[in-house]
């Protein structure tokens, strides 16, 4: 019987790696949950990028959905996100708003007329304090958010056409079709 | 043209690893000297073919062929030649490649070096090597062919991955799996005397100095790994318990384990089933590893890119090697009982409790790494253990073998005194014990951890010592240090040096994250630091910002460092590239953050690090250890068969009805 146990141990180990193989199929290795998604998002009051006189809150963007993305101009994969962004921004049918993070406002600005300008509104975090209450560790991120103020979808680095098509658009499409609870 | 050449030497390669796989086997079973005869000349045939495509690679690299997609994923016309050598091995394909290429130099090495041997035990011992090989030839070619064409070609290829692109990577990948695949000897060893039942004692003498210099390769190898994320990933740390490593740990901790239990079952006949588990269970891992690392189920910083089809064949492969080995042992195994009596005080023992304490470290790793899957599987959602559970068990396992190293050497086998052994080491305690009361008045505020490894660093080297002189006043001039006791002397020397590295460095090491504007300085005990500011320079294929830090000691420049951020031309990735001015007893590591605020100002990192380069030392030493005692000329003669063996009947199932 001693003997058997080696074996019996490795078929465990077995099963559990041929698990892991099966598990992998249809899951994210690499996705962290987000534990912000169904919770509210946090409250803020920040400055319009364009006029630091103005400022919005998160309570007056309710009432309809947006799609949050944090960006900067010092971020390369912004760049390479940008135009993605540019393109799939008509057809989301979501407010695009900028979130300007950790960014001199020059050089925010001269980035948005150098690569265009997708947002409805551009916020700023010059500071980046409210970005941690949004749990943003690196730009590019994206927050979906539904018309209650409550976020519905993550995204942690760049958007890519295929992701968009696959993940951000199935997400919207489950919000304008009332299946929020 | 060229690279389908490279294909084709790898499907000859695949039909000489069946030949080299099936012939021999069937042959010493059948006592066929004909069959048996194959294996050396399939061995031979196969290698050719294998360094062949190998070459074949290299040159598509050196000549930067982008018709091949794995070359244009992992090259770019402005690579440095040195690097496009080491990108052959830079992703998955090429390092499949390099897998085979080393395994096939150890085959052809233990072909070579066992003339000696049974002709039965040798052709089992390369049948099952090329059992080995053909399953990764199967891999290569239907899942990860590295010679697949790109269609369109592109005009430039992609880029090594930044963070390969170092001198300390050409090297570790390369140490590394000699390492892991030069277990396979003591595996095909153990598998080969379990197929014939020669379960007396003579395979583990031949396959000892192979298990030795595959341990000391494997520790080298993860040395340089450990010393390349200390200067390259720009935090200054040098083991992360990141699963990949981890992949690479476990094998070592067997490993350790079963140079250690090889030595018993040698010289005493004890042990026996447990060696044999041992070998079957160090192999295991490397492949366990080689799953980890290449089927995605993990995450980990260094994973390759992962597909479900390579992850089910690799544990197809791992279950039909393992789970077929472990079933020869269950059918096999001789009792654990056998060998010379010992009591509970000796050499015996104390393996046994290495043993012991070194198998219970690697399952400890082993679930720790496999927690996050585990989590999945018991639905409770997916959790990582980190560094506080890998670094509190291992410290508690690890504790009795530090306490017992000295001792190891003093005890005598079959039965030893305790007391004269402690009286011969008591000048080590003693010494230990006043240095452990002067760090901790002098050190002011020196944390238990400094002192513990100060402590432990002068009890194992110091007894380690005391044995060495002990041996040199007992022993006649030609007989005092045999490589094998003096490789087993440095290794225990080096886990000395390199328990002072680790602790003491962790607990006296200065970190410090600083803002700094250009001209500004900081002063850290009596080293003034002074940022002289951030320009552009340029590299072969990077961009980079590159700091000016000035040391000063007394207002004069006494070391000038130059940390830098890469951007290479393809793709986004920064690279830091951390600035070192290296010392044995301390290092001054400087790294550079980001640019903060309009003024120049920069995130700066400066570190002191005492004592660090102890823990790479330390490896060394052990490393050395391992290559000494395999030069021992006793393992090159052979022992008589006992009496017993010589009127052995031809059928090993005799062996079988004894233990059942």
């Amino acid at each position: 019987m001693g003997r058997l146990l080696p074996l019996f141990g490795f078929l465990a180990l077995f099963a559990l790696l041929g698990f892991g193989i099966w598990w992998n199929l249809d899951h994210e290795t690499n996705e962290i949950p987000s534990p912000l998604i169904g919770r509210h998002a946090p409250e803020f009051t920040l400055p319009l990028l364009d006029n630091a006189q103005k400022s919005i809150s998160e309570q007056s963007l309710r009432g309809q959905p947006y799609l949050l993305n944090v960006f900067a101009s010092w971020c390369v994969a912004c760049e390479e996100e940008h135009p993605v962004l540019t393109k799939y921004a008509p057809q989301l049918g979501v407010k695009l708003i900028g979130y300007n993070y950790k960014d001199q406002p020059d050089d925010a600005k001269r980035w948005l007329a150098r690569f265009g300008n997708p947002y409805a509104i551009t916020i700023a975090d010059l500071p980046g304090s409210v970005a941690i209450d949004f749990g943003v560790y690196a730009a590019p991120e994206s927050f979906l958010v539904d018309a209650n103020g409550v976020i519905r979808y993550k995204r942690i680095g760049p958007f890519t056409a295929q992701i968009i098509e696959k993940e951000l658009k199935p997400m919207i499409a489950k919000l304008s079709s009332g299946a929020t609870p | 043209m060229i690279p389908e050449l490279g294909q084709f030497a790898l499907i000859l390669a695949l039909l000489l690893a069946i030949a080299q796989c099936i012939l021999p086997i069937v042959g010493a079973a059948l006592q066929n000297r004909a069959l048996m005869a194959v294996a050396r000349p399939a061995v031979a045939g196969q290698a050719i073919f294998v360094v062949l495509a190998f070459a074949i690679l290299t040159y598509a690299f050196l000549t930067q062929d982008f018709s091949v997609a794995y070359v244009a994923q992992n090259s770019n016309s402005l690579l440095p030649w040195y690097y496009r050598f080491s990108a052959v091995w830079g992703a998955h394909e090429g390092s499949l490649l390099l897998w085979l290429l080393i395994l096939n130099i150890w085959t052809v090495a233990v072909a070579a070096f066992s003339r000696k041997l049974p002709q039965d035990f040798i052709s089992r011992v390369l049948g099952v090597m090329g059992f080995i090989s053909l399953g990764f030839l199967l891999f290569t070619l239907l899942t990860s062919n590295p010679f697949a064409r790109a269609l369109p070609v592109p005009l430039d290829g992609n880029d090594l991955n930044p963070v390969l692109q170092d001198p300390g990577l050409i090297m570790h990948p390369p140490m590394l799996y000699t390492g892991y695949v030069g277990f396979s000897v003591a595996f095909a060893f153990a598998i080969a005397a379990l197929l014939g039942g020669e379960l007396d004692t003579r395979w583990v003498r031949w396959a000892r100095p192979w298990t030795n210099i595959a341990w000391a390769f494997l520790t080298l190898g993860i040395a340089l790994g450990s010393w390349w994320a200390y200067y390259v990933l720009g935090w200054g740390g040098w083991w992360f318990w990141d699963p990949v490593e981890n992949a690479s740990f476990m094998p070592w901790l067997v490993g350790t384990a079963l140079i250690h239990s090889q030595a018993v079952t040698e010289k005493r006949g004890s042990f026996r089933a447990w060696t044999l588990l041992l070998a079957i269970f160090a192999f295991s891992l490397s492949l366990l590893g080689t799953f980890l690392v290449r089927s995605g189920v993990l995450t980990s910083v260094h994973a390759f890119a992962s597909d479900p089809k390579r992850g089910l064949f690799i544990l197809i492969f791992l279950g039909s090697v393992v789970g077929g080995s472990l079933l020869i042992y269950a059918i096999r195994a001789p009792k654990v009982a056998g060998g010379k009596m010992f009591a509970a005080v000796s050499r015996e023992t104390l393996v046994l409790i290495n043993n012991l304490l070194f198998v219970v470290a690697a399952a400890m790793v082993l679930i720790g790494t496999l927690y996050p899957l585990i989590g999945d599987a018991l639905d409770v959602g997916r959790i990582s253990v980190g560094p506080p559970y890998f670094g509190f068990m291992f410290t508690l396992l690890m504790l009795p073998v530090a306490m017992l190293v000295p001792f190891g050497p003093f005890f005598r086998w079959g039965k030893a005194d305790f007391s004269a052994s402690l009286r011969a080491l008591r000048p080590a305690l003693i010494l230990a014990a006043i240095a452990s009361v002067a760090a901790a008045v002098i050190g002011n505020g020196m944390p238990i951890k400094g002192i513990a490894g100060i402590a432990a660093a002068l009890w194992i080297c110091g007894g380690t010592l005391l044995y060495a002189a002990q041996r040199w006043h007992q022993q006649p001039a030609g007989r005092r240090y045999t490589p094998e006791m003096l490789g087993m002397l440095l290794a225990h020397f080096g886990i000395g040096v390199f328990l002072a590295g680790v602790l003491v460095t962790e607990a006296t090491s200065i970190e410090k994250d600083l803002r700094m504007t250009p001209n500004e300085a900081v002063t850290i005990g009596a080293m003034t630091f002074r940022f002289d500011g951030v320009v552009h320079t340029k590299g072969p294929n990077y961009s980079a910002d590159e700091g000016t830090i000035s040391i000063l000691r007394d207002d004069k420049i006494v070391g000038t460092l130059k940390p830098q951020k890469r951007q290479y031309a393809r793709g986004s990735q920064i690279q830091t590239q951390s600035a070192i001015d290296p010392g044995l007893t301390r290092d001054i590591y400087v790294a550079l953050g980001e640019s903060v605020g309009g003024d120049g100002a920069w995130a700066v990192r400066v570190y002191i690090k005492p004592f660090v380069r102890w823990i790479w030392l330390g490896a060394l030493f052990m490393m050395f250890g391992g290559f000494v005692a395999a030069t021992d000329r006793r393992f090159r003669t052979l022992p008589e068969p006992p009496l017993a063996e010589v009127t052995k009947p031809a059928s090993p199932i005799i062996i079988v009805e004894a233990n059942a």
